[in-house]
């Protein structure tokens, strides 16, 4: 399908082909799964919210519930206060769920809607009852990307509920950013394992990988519950991973609550895991446990196990900037070689963060914000590497490159299942990442390789 | 665990109950807040002519919309695959506030030049709609400039349900028709509409009629091309599958160019038989009739064997179907039929009164019959009537799974033919293939039944 993309580059001012990102409203539906018992309410034309839930489907495999205003022509005209009214109306009395979080579109951010005017509003008529919560964020899809859409549900969500008792608590807020419920599965057991007290927002574990039990159930078990997001307003810090994911959110809870932030990079790989464990220790004044240092252990001795076949490999990488981060930071660890690093969330500061881990590796590397996997594709025609990371749609430049490796890595992998079984964060998260490298590289040469080259032992 | 599950308030008539009197109310706006399986206009243009392969789709607002429909559906391609790459403009805010014409314009010449598409689609957003671009003058100016035609799609989102996006994209498709030499186009011929090649279904069809010696000028959307699109005007006859995304492009062509339509399925072998025979009759030629009936034959007697053996293992089995098209669901209820199972409930996104009126015709007596539902109604029938297959699209996927209940995607995702008669195998396959799985056996309220046949309802939930 991509056999026609030429390799000159050619100038594009206007457009993009083959986006590495998609808008706002996904990520703050995402989030707002994330909260236990909380409908996320989409305000706009109804396809948005079937877009959201389907893309979201297609990549958890689960059932994705959300409402929607389902603008009309006369909506988009007179604005869309009657909509959001009826619907809170509705999603209450039927669905009842304990809070509703509303986000915008594109289209009801241009109308202007005030949201909290109309939240009050309802509140006033009595369409929200008195024991349910509303919330909102703005989410309008001109701006960002789906990455921040998810940052803005969680700074908005804190300031709407946290509360600072006056009491400080010996609990840490984790917040992981936008990982799979396997990953939030693996930082609370990581964060267990140190002994620390912690609540994790948000947390879409046991929400988007609930097992079959037979039942549907519209609000699974999992989700931080009302009472938690209240209480991290009491916490003694937050430690936010992600930059661009969970910064806006701490910052916002220090701001409110006075609740120290400290944000470091998406604990994927060894450098971040190290630091996410070493900001856990020093947070609950604890030292490493034995158990997590073999697991360390583990990681280092694969490494250099393996290490011969990861130097100088070119990678080219795509998808969201906080993975993209921690993983650039992982494959130079390892010895590896990233060439080419491509999101399509704007934003120079993720170019800058590239450069730098790439300084001493490889300064010629190309970090882009604000591009597209037809770049990359591009770019890579001319520049040729050795594997290809980034979401589902990469196996069509991989197939297109002659089958070049490629590991599925990022939001959304619409055709495997690892992703939400496996975490890809922390040590284990890690070793599992090598795995996938390894077999990436030694299934090629398996398959490829002269009977007389072909090796047992690799 | 049924019992708490409710009907929204608002709803009510929209849910039917066979032998329950009354009517069914249709063809309307989902209620605000509520969990509707619904999508917008822009959905409806998209998915409707996206399968035109050799031209180029763009998509003019911001980025999501671009990327959520971003070859999703399986309509496959014998030549070209441009129509499966995704283009947008990407709107920013800079361009909502001072317009994004410019940036439309420069975006359709860069592409023009680079992919030498043969025709293009400019596909409207809601946020377009909004902020007033003159999208029809850019379309203009950049066919005049680049010399192909560049069709605008009028399909902002809040215009309505996917409906009202079928019918943008059909008068957008009818600007290219009756602009291609029909000189060569054969007295038997005739196009298919409202089939889109999904798991290479067309190409099956499509070989019947070339069998009979019926010549298919045109498959539209299905695996095509804009010259066919030029010249389908040529074609005899139209034979109509997805009347809803397309009975507007046939009556336009029936009005215009006196091209006469018929609503058909290829679902199920006496459907797709039906189909068949009503090409040969219109024809009023008794060979092709004679052709049709040795195809139909030669095909039933090929399958007849093994779907024998289904229908035996899937006797007295139950069914629920909630899919897109009403004409879908009569095929469905009858091709299960067939397999020996019963259709308890059914249900469509955009059905209208009247195809409401069939469907409760041909379902049997007790079948629960649902427009525009949403998960917890749809959980709500399934356990209630004891479903052990539900057919369905993405969205309803993981609700049956999490139930415990076989499923078969009939939407845009599946991924085998299930069209014509070798597809009716392929279904009877596929459904026996997912309800007899041992899996079902492991899920907890199945084990649960299993033990204890009659405590099963009363199971708490916390919808």
């Amino acid at each position: 399908m991509l056999e026609g993309t030429t390799s000159e580059i050619r100038e594009r001012k206007a457009l993009r082909v083959n986006p590495a990102k998609t808008c706002q409203p996904i990520g703050a539906m995402y989030a707002a799964l994330g909260i236990n018992g909380c409908m996320p309410h989409s305000h706009g034309s109804q396809g948005c919210c079937a877009y959201h839930r389907s893309q979201l489907t297609r990549h958890y495999k689960e059932p994705v519930v959300a409402t929607t205003s389902s603008f009309t022509e006369g909506a988009s005209v007179f604005g869309g206060m009657a909509n959001l009214t009826t619907a809170l109306d509705n999603i209450f009395t039927i669905y009842d769920p304990k809070m509703v979080a509303v986000h915008t579109t594109c289209l009801s951010e241009v109308i202007g809607d005030d949201i909290p005017m109309i939240i009050a509003k309802a509140k006033k008529d009595g369409k929200i009852p008195e024991d349910k919560i509303v919330i909102h964020t703005n989410t309008p899809s001109f701006v960002g990307s789906h990455v921040t859409g998810f940052s803005n549900q969680c700074a908005s969500t804190i300031k709407y509920l946290s509360k600072s008792s006056g009491e400080t608590k010996n609990v840490v807020n984790l917040f992981p950013g936008w990982v799979e419920p396997a990953d939030m599965r693996e930082i609370k057991r990581l964060a267990g394992a140190m002994g620390l007290d912690y609540i994790l927002f948000p947390d879409t574990s046991d929400v988007l990988d609930s097992p079959q039990t037979g039942y549907y159930k519209m609000y699974p078990d999992g989700g931080t519950t009302l009472e938690q997001l209240e209480a991290m307003g009491d916490s003694f810090q937050t430690i936010a991973m992600g930059p661009l994911c969970s910064q806006a959110a701490a910052e916002q809870l220090e701001k409110q609550c006075n609740v120290p932030a400290k944000v470091i990079d998406l604990p994927i790989g060894l450098k971040a895991t190290d630091a996410f464990i070493d900001a856990l220790r020093v947070a609950g004044d604890v030292s490493v446990p034995e158990e997590i240092d073999k697991e360390r252990g583990r990681l280092v001795d694969m490494i250099s196990d393996m290490s011969q076949y990861f130097h100088q490999k070119k990678v080219a990488l795509f998808g969201d900037p906080d993975h993209l981060i921690s993983m650039t930071q992982f494959l130079v660890d390892v010895g590896m070689t990233p060439a080419i690093v491509v999101t399509g969330t704007p934003g120079k500061k993720f170019e800058r963060r590239i450069h730098e881990i790439c300084a001493d590796t490889n300064p010629d590397v190309v970090a882009l914000a604000f591009s597209d996997i037809h770049y990359l594709h591009q770019w890579i025609k001319q520049n040729p590497v050795d594997l290809l990371m980034g979401n589902t749609y990469g196996k069509f430049v991989a197939r297109a490159e002659k089958n070049l490796p490629f590991i599925r890595f990022g939001f959304p992998i619409l055709d495997r299942v690892g992703h939400r079984a496996f975490p890809t964060v922390g040590y284990a998260g890690a070793l599992r990442l090598l795995e996938k490298i390894t077999d990436a590289f030694f299934d090629l040469r398996d398959r490829n390789d002269s009977d007389e080259n072909v090796e047992l032992v690799l | 665990m049924t019992a708490n599950i409710h009907i929204l308030p608002g709803r009510e008539d929209q849910v039917w109950q066979k032998g329950s009197g009354g009517n069914l109310a249709c063809d309307r706006r989902s209620l605000a807040g509520s969990v509707t399986q619904r999508a917008c206009a822009f959905c409806g243009s998209r998915v409707v002519l996206y399968p035109i392969a050799d031209a180029l789709h763009i998509v003019h607002g911001p980025i999501g919309c671009a990327v959520y429909n971003w070859d999703i559906r399986g309509s496959l391609s014998s030549g070209p695959q441009l129509h499966r790459n995704s283009f947008s403009t990407d709107l920013q805010e800079k361009e909502v506030i001072f317009g994004g014409e410019k940036k439309l314009h420069a975006s359709l010449v860069e592409l023009i030049q680079y992919y030498q598409p043969k025709a293009a689609f400019v596909y409207s957003t809601c946020i377009v709609g909004l902020i007033g671009d003159d999208v029809q003058a850019v379309c203009k100016a950049v066919s005049r400039e680049t010399g192909i035609d560049v069709i605008p799609v009028e399909s902002p989102g809040f215009k309505g349900t996917k409906k009202t996006g079928y019918q943008a994209a059909c008068e957008a498709a009818f600007k290219l028709v009756g602009t291609g030499d029909t000189s060569q186009i054969g007295p038997y011929s005739i196009n298919l509409l409202g089939e889109f090649n999904i798991a290479g279904e067309a190409w099956m069809i499509k070989r019947y009629f070339e069998r009979m010696g019926i010549e298919v000028v045109a498959t539209i959307t299905g695996d095509g091309r804009v010259d066919d699109l030029r010249r389908c005007h040529g074609a005899k006859l139209n034979l109509v599958q997805c009347s809803g995304s397309m009975t507007h492009l046939a009556k336009r062509l029936d009005e215009d160019y006196g091209v006469p339509f018929q609503r058909v399925s290829f679902f199920g072998l006496e459907d797709t038989a039906r189909a068949l025979y009503a090409a040969a009759e219109f024809f009023g030629d008794p060979a092709l009739m004679e052709r049709a009936q040795e195809i139909v034959y030669e095909e039933i007697a090929k399958i007849t064997p093994r779907l024998k053996e289904y229908r035996k293992r899937l006797k007295g089995k139950k069914a629920a179907l909630y899919v897109g098209g009403a004409f879908k669901a009569f095929s469905l209820v009858l091709a299960l039929r067939a397999l020996g199972m019963k259709t308890v409930l059914a249900g469509t996104q955009t059905g209208s009164a009247e195809d409401y009126e069939q469907l409760k015709e041909i379902c049997d007596p007790g079948t629960v019959i649902v427009d525009d539902s949403n998960p917890l109604e749809l959980a709500k029938f399934v356990l209630e009537k004891d479903v052990d297959l539900f057919i369905g699209g993405v969205k309803e996927r993981p609700i049956a799974f999490k139930l415990g209940v076989a499923f078969c995607d009939h939407n845009h995702e599946r991924k085998i033919p299930l069209a014509g008669f070798e597809g009716m195998l392929n279904f009877a396959e596929e459904v026996a293939n997912s309800v007899l799985s041992p899996i079902w056996r492991f899920a907890p309220r199945r084990m649960a039944q299993a033990l204890n046949p009659k405590e099963d309802s009363h199971h708490e939930c916390n919808c």
